[in-house]
Parts: structure tokens; C-alpha cells; sequence
């Protein structure tokens, strides 16, 4: 590793192999960045969750007073995002660990796969907030 | 000569002092997440909305208080080794990925304790 350091070696352009930008974007490049994405997303998030339940165990006054936040319209948006966020990372994980057994690799099915994440991702988020979340997604539209 | 001792051969862990931990761990969280996450989307859904007392009515009770925790643990191992992966891959750094990883293993540790304090308070506390 020295010598890759040294001044002579710095000086050299040396060729790079091709990346990212030298390729059409194709749908699974894109769900592969779209699981990283949705992930590093969930990470952060979990700060909500635990902000959440502090709440719950700090007394009425507190819990009220986050549950609005949570409740406002800012509030309502990022949620929707982590619900999606979440289950586009599920339904992705699960394509993985089909993956992991080493099916489902002819092109087709990839492709189906993927688009089969993103639309059912979609479905579920818009199924969730506009049945399940009173004063949800449904109240936002209205 | 031969420099291992046989006890080094059986564990074929080579120098990284690991196997495939890390890739083993990360799919048994995430079949865990999936039964724990699709728990937590009906928990939400199911506290919507809810005054306090409901509210904490629900997170006392002894199988959402277990699935919470259980959600926890399996989350934080799993998000924790995401994030290395991430980590990893974009930053080249010595240094910077040395100060990188550590950040993440005290933020999962972090968020992770500070739930299920909160959890254990709901349940045992007054």
C-alpha cells in the first residue's frame, strides 16, 4: 500500500473502469438504490419511534403534545413516507432473500419483481392511510 | 511452516476474524423484520388517533410490549448492519470510517435502549 501513495504514482491519471453514469438506468440498478435509500431512511426514522414511545412513558401532557406533531400535516407526510419507506424495503428484502436461495434471476422475472415492489409498495401505503388512519391519508385528499 | 494452530484451521474464520456473520445475521433479522414489521404497521394503525390512557393502555399489555421489544432488537442488529454495509462502500477514509462505524453502532445502541426503556417504564412503571 506505500508505494500506491507515493508522489510519483499520485501524478499518473490512470484509467477508470466504467461506472454508474456509462450505463442506461435500468429498473433493478434503480431498486438497488432505491433499498439502500429506503433503509438509511428507516435508520433515521427509528429515532421517531423511540421519540414516540419516550413520549408515551413521559406522561399525558408529553404524549399529546408529540402525538400532534405526529398528527399535523408535516407530521402525516413523513409518516406516509416511512410507511412506504418501510414496506418498499420489506417487499424489496423479500425479493432478496429470494433471491438468496437462487431463484428468480432470468431478466424477465427481475423486471417483474421490480416493478412488482415499487407498485405494491404504493398499494399498500395508499391502502393502509386511507382505511386504517383515522384522519390519515383519506383527510389530507378530502 | 505451517503458522495456524489447528484450532484456527476448524474455525475458518480467517484474518477479518469473522465468516459469514454478518451476511447471516442480516437475513435472519430481516425474516424476523418482516413478522415484526408488519406487527408495528398494526400497532400504528391501531394507536392512531388514540387518547393517552388508550394508548398506554395497549402498550402495557404484556404481547405488544414483547413484540415491541423483540422489534427493537432484531431492528437495531439489522439497521446497524446496513448502515456498515453503507458505510463501507461510500467512505474511504480510514479515519473517517473508523469514526463512521463507531457512530453507528452507539446511535443503534442509543435509540434502541432508549426504546425499550420507555417500553419497560410503560409496562412496569406507574
Amino acid at each position: 500500500m506505500a508505494e500506491a501513495k507515493s508522489e510519483r504514482n499520485l501524478r499518473i491519471e490512470r484509467p477508470l473502469s466504467p461506472h454508474l453514469q456509462v450505463y442506461r438506468p435500468l429498473i433493478n440498478m434503480t431498486m438497488s438504490i432505491i433499498h439502500r435509500m429506503t433503509g438509511a431512511a428507516l435508520y433515521f426514522g427509528t429515532i421517531l419511534l423511540a421519540w414516540w414511545l419516550t413520549a408515551a412513558a413521559t406522561g399525558p401532557a408529553y404524549f399529546n403534545y408529540v402525538s400532534d406533531i405526529f398528527g399535523s400535516l408535516l407530521g402525516r407526510v413523513v409518516l406516509i413516507g416511512y410507511t412506504w419507506a418501510l414496506l418498499h424495503h420489506m417487499i424489496g428484502g423479500l425479493r432478496h432473500l429470494l433471491w438468496d436461495t437462487g431463484r428468480g434471476y432470468d431478466l424477465k422475472m427481475i423486471d417483474r419483481l421490480s416493478w412488482g415492489s415499487i407498485i405494491l409498495s404504493v398499494l399498500l401505503t395508499g391502502a393502509i392511510w386511507f382505511t386504517q388512519m383515522p384522519g390519515g391519508l383519506g383527510a389530507l385528499v378530502r | 511452516m505451517k503458522m495456524r494452530t489447528p484450532l484456527k484451521n476448524v474455525r475458518h474464520l480467517g484474518s477479518a476474524h469473522e465468516g459469514a456473520d454478518h451476511f447471516i445475521l442480516q437475513r435472519l433479522t430481516a425474516v424476523a423484520n418482516v413478522v415484526l414489521g408488519i406487527f408495528l404497521v398494526w400497532l400504528v394503525a391501531k394507536l392512531a388517533g388514540a387518547d393517552y390512557a388508550a394508548a398506554k393502555a395497549l402498550l402495557r399489555n404484556p404481547l405488544v410490549a414483547l413484540g415491541l421489544l423483540l422489534l427493537i432488537l432484531s431492528g437495531m442488529i439489522h439497521m446497524r448492519l446496513g448502515m456498515q454495509t453503507i458505510i463501507e462502500d461510500y467512505i474511504h477514509g480510514e479515519g473517517a470510517k473508523l469514526a463512521a462505524l463507531a457512530l453507528n453502532t452507539f446511535f443503534a445502541i442509543l435509540v434502541g435502549v432508549a426504546s425499550v426503556f420507555a417500553i419497560l417504564k410503560l409496562s412496569f412503571g406507574a
